[in-house]
């Protein structure tokens, strides 16, 4: 216990450049586990901070802000060196972020940002929707390499900022490609169930063989859509090309399948390039930018999709 | 009696006490004025709360509703600061009369009508989250500079704990609570109702004023603490504090007053809510436990604390047979 008591004073009284001596600890709050995606991110950081030997001290809030409010102040009166905050919404931060940063912890915001003064956080680390769309168009206008195209459109739900962003995105992909035209684009609101719906309905109205492609906003729903393609007698990923957002484990098990073209990943590991700035930042005080920018990887049928499948299984998707 | 009485604070203190020396000795850092600050900053707007709820619940009754009219005044709060022009010191008087004229309406209701509390109460539960979800459905944020005053309003201690207003406010309602329920008129009849409806009647306690009156509190007090929870938050969004009345009725029961209603101290609550603060810091103090288990502690004090409650009536209502040789319970 004295050792402890010695580490923590030791650990405050040090100036943070020299707190890296010292065993590391790092507060995370999570918002909660409603997505197969948010476990995957929670696994995903446990293991990052482990290869690093930082002692993580995690709370899950439960989906309520108040739950958050509470584990970061009780990170800052814990004396924990740094701070992960996947924030549940993106108002009401000013004053616990304040208190923060009075008491000298870097606070690292993860996969959404916050409406708060940016000098109250190191820095966040989001992915680009926008930007995911547009490498899921360019991947289509290559791969179509001058043929024309007609591509049907499952959105993601009305409204929500990944449908607006990723069609916005895939449009400015395949701007640039003559021949390329969207003929229809309904939500089939990021469920696998919809999407088979919705896929169905497009099939009956357009007629298989007029399709080229089909591009969903997420992977669950382009899975309900290879069942409908699948059930009216069509070959998808040959008959019609298939371009999601997400590399969910069943995208890769799809791609190695045969039966989709290609996925463009949201990393669950946002704590990576997070406690690589930390790490920086504590070395020799870089301030890193004020967004870093996760890499919107694009996995095709020349990745192995089995072994990235059997990977990314354990993650808790 | 006396004795018997007193018990379940005496234990709700003891239990207090002995969990924060454990805390302590495992993470000296609990010591320090932040965690003392944050077990009163952080749940500030659920003890507001819960002092009305120890009024309610010493009246034999129940108010589910208290969550949905903090969800309800925060938003109401922020879409005015939003939209109009009105100080906000005006909009929290406004918004007061609301929260207490909701509480009296339940009250009424529930007297009159001869309702279960249970069911009025439920009901008032929806009505009020539903109206916060016609105000808004997104999380609006409340920017008026006001706020930023009353945040900025704060002592800090040595070691860098913050005691904000909130927390202030927080303590000067369990002391009004209290003058009220152990030094009023009222609060006799509070306590009296509690011992049963028939048994008041035949005491001369005025049922109609006093139900009235203590649903309007608990009404009042959520209002408050919507306001507390405004601050707390600098925004109102409808789908906050749902389950609060829950944790509030845990901390009245982990406080000592009897979920029948008659025995209990607004003092007692004060400590229900800082147990269940301090298993929370505990739990993010470790890190490595999941956040459940919150709820699986607080549960199996709950049960602890009815099986204590179940066993004092028992004690002493042999007691008291013994002790008039008669066979008639009170």
């Amino acid at each position: 216990m004295n050792v402890k008591a010695t580490l923590l004073a030791s650990a405050i009284a040090l100036t943070p450049f020299a707190a890296m001596a010292a065993d590391m600890t790092i507060g995370f709050s999570q918002i909660g586990s409603e997505s197969g995606w948010r476990a995957a991110e929670t696994t995903v950081t446990k293991q990052e901070a482990e290869k690093r030997g930082i002692d993580l001290k995690f709370a899950d809030a439960q989906q309520k802000q108040e739950n958050q409010i509470k584990a970061i102040r009780s990170f800052i009166a814990q004396g924990v060196d740094a701070i992960l905050l996947a924030p549940v919404v993106a108002t009401g931060w000013d004053e616990v972020l304040e208190e923060a940063s009075d008491a000298d912890i870097p606070v690292v915001l993860l996969d959404r940002t916050v409406d708060a003064p940016d000098s109250l956080y190191l820095t966040a680390v989001t992915s680009d929707l926008v930007h995911e769309g547009r490498v899921a168009g360019q991947w289509l206008a290559d791969e179509m390499a001058g043929e024309p195209c007609r591509i049907v459109e499952l959105q993601g739900t009305t409204g929500s900022s990944p449908a607006i962003d990723r069609k916005k995105g895939f449009e400015e992909g395949i701007a640039g490609a003559d021949g390329l035209e969207i003929v229809r684009s309904q939500t089939g609101d990021f469920t696998r169930s919809q999407g088979k719906v919705v896929m169905e309905s497009f099939l009956k109205a357009e007629g298989g063989e007029n399709i080229c492609a089909l591009y969903a906003h997420n992977d669950d729903m382009a899975v309900g859509a290879i069942q409908a393609i699948k059930e009216a007698g069509l070959k998808p990923g040959e008959d019609i090309k298939i371009v999601a957002i997400d590399a969910v484990p069943d995208a890769h098990l799809a791609i190695a399948n045969g039966e989709m073209n290609a996925t463009i990943e949201l990393t669950p590991n946002m704590a990576g390039p997070a406690l690589d700035a930390l790490e920086a930042y504590f070395a020799d005080g870089t301030a890193p930018e004020k967004w870093i920018q996760t890499e919107s990887k694009l996995f095709t049928s020349e990745d192995d999709n089995q072994a990235i499948y059997e990977m990314k299984k354990g993650l808790g998707y | 009696m006396i004795r018997s009485t007193h018990l379940p604070l005496m234990v709700t203190l003891a239990t207090f006490v002995l969990a924060y020396a454990l805390c302590a000795a495992q993470y000296p850092a609990m010591l320090s004025t932040r965690v003392v600050a944050n077990l009163l900053t952080d749940n500030a707007f659920l003890g507001i709360v819960a002092v009305g709820m120890t009024f309610v619940i010493l009246s034999g009754g129940i108010d589910l509703s208290v969550g949905s009219v903090i969800a309800f005044t925060g938003v109401f709060l922020a879409v005015v600061l939003r939209d109009t022009s009105m100080h906000p010191l005006t909009a929290f008087a406004l918004v007061l009369a609301i929260t207490t004229g909701f509480g009296a309406a339940m009250g009424a209701t529930i007297h009159y009508l001869e309702m279960p509390p249970f069911i009025v109460t439920l009901a008032g539960m929806f009505l009020a989250r539903g109206a916060a979800y016609v105000l808004s459905t997104d999380s609006v944020p409340i920017t008026h500079e006001f706020y930023d005053t009353l945040q900025d309003i704060y002592w800090k201690a040595p070691g860098g704990g913050r005691f904000r207003l909130i927390g202030g406010l927080m303590i000067l309602t369990f002391i009004a609570g209290a003058l009220i329920a152990h030094r009023t008129r009222f609060g006799q009849n509070v306590y009296g109702l509690g011992g049963g409806a028939q048994t008041a009647r035949l005491m001369g306690v005025p049922l109609a004023s006093t139900t009235v009156g203590i649903y309007a509190i608990s009404g009042g007090l959520a209002g408050l603490s919507g306001i507390v929870f405004s601050l707390y938050t600098s925004a109102g969004y409808s789908l906050a504090t749902v389950g609060v009345e829950l944790d509030a009725i845990a901390a009245v029961v982990i406080g000592g007053t009897l979920l029948s209603g008659g025995y209990g101290f607004v003092a007692g609550t004060f400590f229900g809510i800082l147990i269940m603060g301090l298993i929370q810091t505990y739990i993010v103090f470790d890190g490595t436990l999941s956040s459940w288990w919150t709820k699986i502690v607080i549960g199996a004090l709950l049960f602890a604390f009815i099986l204590l409650q179940k066993g004092l009536t028992w004690a002493t209502t042999t007691r008291r047979k013994r002790a008039t040789g008669s066979a008639q319970p009170s």
